[in-house]
């Protein structure tokens, strides 16, 4: 059977994520409610602005169930935004951003500056025989990784890749630069 | 790990430019002329803010030769938060843009909101490193801006008057053609179109072989309550811009966090109703009759 994957939907990058799943052979839902959330066996949660959607999580009543979600190791891939609210503790954030506080990583909010700064490259994937091609918008920058957390790519220094547990996190956006590879490996892992 | 090491990052490509608009997607773009107002817009859960002197609606009250914003102002609005900030330039001033690109505006909004300053020309966006947002009122007027280098489009509306029936029109233009061209029968159909809607015939081909725009669209112009977000999402815009609406009713932080939720609960009546209920007044509305200058009618 098709894994049935949720693609929150809040706000953000959530079309060409569901676009690359489905081309994955995934079926896919987007997820604007707690009754949605129930339905789906693994979570993307998208680039996009993670101030709006941490608010937008709370007003839409999918904070809990989202948090027991999470709990119980429901598999997920946090791009951008998704890494940020997933991650233990964020720099420069608002004070009443909420956190997720899944992957232990200290993540900075926007540490490469303003879109004059946002940049694409190739870089080293653990796994992947070639480079990917990965897209950096206003990104976030991993700042500490604790035990625990796995860094399978770098860009320079700086981790842009994790898994922990049932949790993948990406500082860039798998789902922009057409390269199914990391999508692909995140429903194979499903299985 | 067989790979080799990263390669020499790219700064201002056509993806990481598009890249921004897409994260921008299911979100409120506000309208602010002060740093406090752009606080109420973040705290209200905006996506990003357009940094200006005054809200359309007062432009078209005060009238005279309306301007980029004063860049203390921007910078400013720029201190104030940490989302994305955008700004306008007028039409062709690619001066303008180039001050605002040295501000580290995250958006240009090459826009007809402002006095144009060319009635020919509009700016070449593909000479910037900053991205582009421009106004459309139809197919062709999108796939030009498109074609000077626009990495997102945003049907115009009618500016400053809280009457959403411009946005209407030109939203169902755009979308309708789009969907005329994804259903022609062979390539003479689509010079046809190219010729029809003076517009690049590439473009037309990318529109008919995908369905969409190259780009996201964005709507603007005259959205004043959660309804009207709803209806221009529903009718397939992928944000909203919001100018006079929020600041120009009785409660803005409600009304603006009000917007903000009903983008993405669209399809949702039952939530709609809720949001909807309690907002106060929305801002006075204008007929589109009795204007006296229609600013979409400004771009070429």
């Amino acid at each position: 059977m098709k894994p049935r994957v949720g693609v929150l939907a809040l706000q953000g990058g959530f079309a060409a994520h569901a676009a690359i799943l489905e081309s994955c052979g995934a079926r896919v839902d987007e997820i604007r409610t707690a009754e949605q959330l129930a339905l789906v066996d693994a979570l993307v949660m998208p680039g996009g602005e993670s101030t709006t959607m941490s608010m937008l999580l709370e007003r839409s009543g999918l904070l809990a169930p989202l948090a027991e979600r999470l709990d119980a190791q429901m598999a997920v891939l946090g791009t951008c935004a998704g890494m940020i609210l997933l991650a233990r503790e964020v720099v420069d954030g608002r004070a009443d951003q909420h956190s997720l506080g899944l992957v232990d990583l200290t993540v900075r909010r926007n540490a490469y500056g303003t879109q004059l700064e946002s940049f694409e490259a190739d870089i080293a994937v653990e796994g992947f025989e070639t480079p990917f091609h990965a897209v950096f918008i206003r990104a976030p920058a991993v700042e500490r990784v604790g035990a625990g957390v796995e860094v399978l790519a770098r860009h320079g220094d700086r981790p842009v890749l994790c898994r922990s547990g049932s949790a993948t996190v990406a500082a860039f956006h798998p789902e922009l630069s057409g390269d199914e590879r990391l999508h692909a490996r995140f429903l194979a892992d499903l299985s | 790990m067989s790979a080799t090491a990263s390669s020499d990052p790219a700064t201002g490509t056509t993806l990481v430019k598009r890249g921004l608009a897409e994260m921008l997607k299911g979100g409120v773009i506000m309208d602010v002329v002060t740093a406090e107002q752009a606080r109420i817009a973040e705290d209200a859960g905006a996506v990003s803010v357009m940094a200006l002197e005054r809200v359309p609606s007062d432009i078209r009250a005060h009238g005279g030769v309306s301007r980029m914003s004063d860049p203390e102002m921007v910078q400013r609005v720029q201190a104030a938060v940490s989302i994305p900030v955008m700004a306008k330039a007028r039409i062709g001033h690619f001066a303008e843009a180039q001050i605002l690109q040295a501000l580290g505006i995250d958006y240009v909004d090459e826009s007809e909101v402002l006095t144009p300053a060319d009635e020919v020309h509009h700016i070449d966006k593909w000479a910037f490193t900053v991205p582009f947002v421009c106004g459309a009122t139809n197919l062709g007027e999108a796939l030009r801006r498109i074609g000077e280098g626009a990495c997102m489009i945003r049907s115009k509306g009618e500016a400053g008057t809280g009457n959403i029936v411009e946005a209407v029109r030109h939203l169902r233009s755009i979308v309708g053609d789009m969907r005329r061209i994804a259903a022609a029968g062979d390539e003479a159909e689509l010079f046809q179109w190219a010729k029809q809607l003076q517009a690049p015939l590439p473009l037309v081909q990318e529109v008919a072989n995908t369905g969409w725009l190259p780009v996201p669209l964005f709507c603007a112009g005259g959205i004043a309550t959660p309804a009207d977000a709803s209806l221009v999402m529903q009718l397939g815009a992928e944000a909203a811009f919001v100018g006079s609406g929020i600041f120009k009713s009785s409660d803005p932080p409600k009304m603006a966090a009000a917007i903000v939720e009903a983008v993405t609960h669209y399809r949702d009546p039952e939530i709609l109703a809720k949001i909807s209920a309690g907002l106060g007044e929305a801002m006075a509305g204008l007929e589109t009759a009795d204007l006296a200058v229609k600013l979409a009618d400004r771009g070429w």
